[in-house]
């Protein structure tokens, strides 16, 4: 199992943060090996930034990124930037309001509104929070009970219960989602067979 | 007080596991400048010297950062710096005067691409010739190259353990991706790390001598303020550390620190061997270099052609030896590096002829890919 993860967006919209919470609870929560390596340039906000996660459950050589099973898109430039990377049936998640467009993208592509449901809970700087919560839920690359401890030892201390709030929100959202997409292939299926 | 030694499963990137190691190691003296992408080392040490009854100094620039560790050494605390390129070149002549003042300590460079500014956040190693002749005139050093968070922390310790028993400054070879990637982390029970101290000065105070060389050729040291006679100075000096202006003084001095070290290589070089054994295609890499040529060697072997690695973890001084010996077998050297060929001039040197001698390399500001050894491999069959 290799498993290969690029998260990209702006310098700000704490895209090194999530990364990094992912690889800690694959690597401390579900013990697989895990490798996070982060790309940024000079800036301290706003320019184009990624973050490249593999995990394994075999010694990782190779730290970086050549054909992602997942893509979290949280900017245009990052989508169009990486989009080339995803494999043909990967998953692709973009902020529906930071991402305008993704036609052509390959793979299963998920629109989710982090950055606005971050907005509505007060902080919109929780929209990377919202996005994890989302990537857990569809995804599984890692679980649920790890992301909880790894969200809750990664955050400021004190903002602990509304980013397990945040959490949880694109949690939620992501399992609606994939419900509502068994309930409609179980309708198809049912035309088909009518 | 707070624990020096965080012993459990961590995440951590390579700068923090440095730091760590450092403070596992008994490190309890940091002097820096911020510069990126070193700067995590710095935050991490201001953070958690003081816990532990350490000091931290920003000082004003590299220059003084390398003489402050030099002196805390000499007055026996185990000090360590990091920088990256810029602030590396300003340190050159401060190494100079650790070497010659025979002073314990370790300088961590997390290599970025260079020359001059060149690129802050993105990786290289493009710094490895200046690791051994940076400083001037003639003499020995010891530099590690770590491929992981994980091999980061020991080599910070293996570093201070080697600076502590040759009293030399020890440089730890890291580049911007090993210093920057997250990984597990596992740090043992403090009674599980084995260190070591520098010989210490024995007998009459007012008779010592400190730079007469003890049995393994390193001298025993007194520190300042114990009482003991102790001079230090830059200048060629004899065994009363007196400046002595002869050639015969400058022989006798260059032949001990040089010595020290020529005379102890096998109980200082360290390297990995992968699939080395029946191997046609010999790789040798270090740094996260190694890890791209780990992943081509598996790559290689499936495509039924037989590579294997040279991991070099001690860079300088240079495994002579074991390349020569590969030299006699194997039918091609590849050296991948993020450089257009520093270490692959040792190699060439080493392999005196036997084996044609290729490179991988790269100017720097990203990784070589295993894809790009592969092919160079391919090319060779």
């Amino acid at each position: 199992m290799r498993k290969e993860i690029l998260i990209t967006g702006l310098g700000g919209q704490g895209i090194v943060l999530a990364g990094q919470v992912l690889g800690m609870a694959a690597c401390i929560e579900d013990h697989l090996e895990s490798s996070f390596t982060q790309s940024y340039g000079p800036e301290a906000r706003g320019g184009a930034c990624s973050a490249q996660l593999v995990i394994s459950d075999k010694p990782i050589h190779y730290p970086y990124v050549r054909a992602a099973d997942i893509l979290v898109c949280m900017s245009q430039t990052g989508y169009e930037k990486y989009h080339h990377l995803l494999r043909a049936e990967g998953t692709l998640i973009v902020d529906q309001d930071m991402v305008r467009s993704w036609e052509g993208a390959s793979g299963d592509v998920f629109p989710v509104p982090a950055t606005r449901m971050a907005e509505e809970l007060g902080r919109k700087m929780m929209a990377n929070i919202v996005m994890l919560g989302f990537v857990t839920s569809v995804t599984g690359a890692v679980s649920l009970k790890g992301m909880l401890s790894s969200v809750a030892d990664s955050v400021p201390k004190g903002t602990e219960k509304t980013n397990i709030a945040a959490f949880t929100k694109g949690y939620d959202l992501g399992q609606a989602m994939l419900k509502a997409r068994t309930k409609k292939a179980a309708g198809n299926k049912n035309k088909e067979q009518g | 007080m707070e624990p020096a030694v965080l012993t459990g499963e961590h995440f951590l990137n390579g700068d923090v596991a440095c730091a760590e190691g450092a403070l596992a190691a008994g490190c309890r003296f940091f002097a820096g400048y911020p510069i990126t992408p070193a700067t995590e080392i710095a935050e991490h040490m201001s953070k958690r010297l003081p816990g532990v009854g350490g000091v931290f100094i920003q000082m004003e620039d590299e220059i003084s950062a390398m003489a402050a560790i030099i002196g805390a050494s000499c007055a026996g605390v185990k000090s360590m710096t990091a920088t990256s390129g810029p602030g590396f070149s300003l340190m050159m002549e401060n190494i100079g005067l650790g070497i010659a003042m025979e002073t314990p300590c370790v300088l961590v460079n997390v290599q970025r691409a260079g020359p001059s500014t060149g690129l802050p956040t993105l990786g290289a190693q493009g710094d490895m010739m200046q690791a051994r002749w940076g400083s001037h005139g003639h003499y020995e050093i010891i530099a590690l190259s770590p491929c992981s968070p994980q091999e980061i922390f020991y080599q910070t310790i293996t570093a201070f353990n080697l600076s502590e028993t040759y009293r030399i400054p020890v440089l730890i070879m890291a580049d911007e991706i090993v210093g920057h990637l997250a990984e597990r982390v596992i740090i043992p029970q403090s009674s599980k790390i084995s260190l070591q101290s520098r010989p210490r000065a024995k007998g009459r105070k007012d008779r010592f001598k400190p730079f007469h060389p003890g049995a393994n050729g390193v001298a025993p040291m007194a520190h300042a303020g114990e009482g003991y006679m102790v001079h230090f100075t830059g200048l060629t000096h004899d065994e009363r550390g007196y400046p002595a202006m002869t050639a015969d003084a400058q022989a006798e001095m260059i032949e001990r620190i040089t010595g020290k070290i020529q005379r102890n290589l096998d109980k200082i070089i360290q390297v990995e061997r992968y699939r080395l054994e029946d191997a046609d295609i010999a790789l040798v890499s270090y740094g996260i270099s190694s890890r791209s040529s780990l992943a081509a060697v598996d790559e290689a072997r499936e495509r039924g052609v037989k590579a294997g690695l040279l991991r070099l973890i001690t860079v300088w001084p240079f495994p002579e030896q074991i390349v020569r010996e590969l030299a006699k077998r194997v039918k091609r050297f590849i050296t991948v590096e993020l450089n257009l060929g520093q270490i692959h001039l040792e190699v060439q040197r080493c392999a005196e002829g036997r084996a044609p001698c290729l490179l991988v390399g790269h100017a720097g500001g990203a990784v070589i890919t295993p894809e790009d050894i592969v092919k160079k491999i391919l090319e060779q069959t």
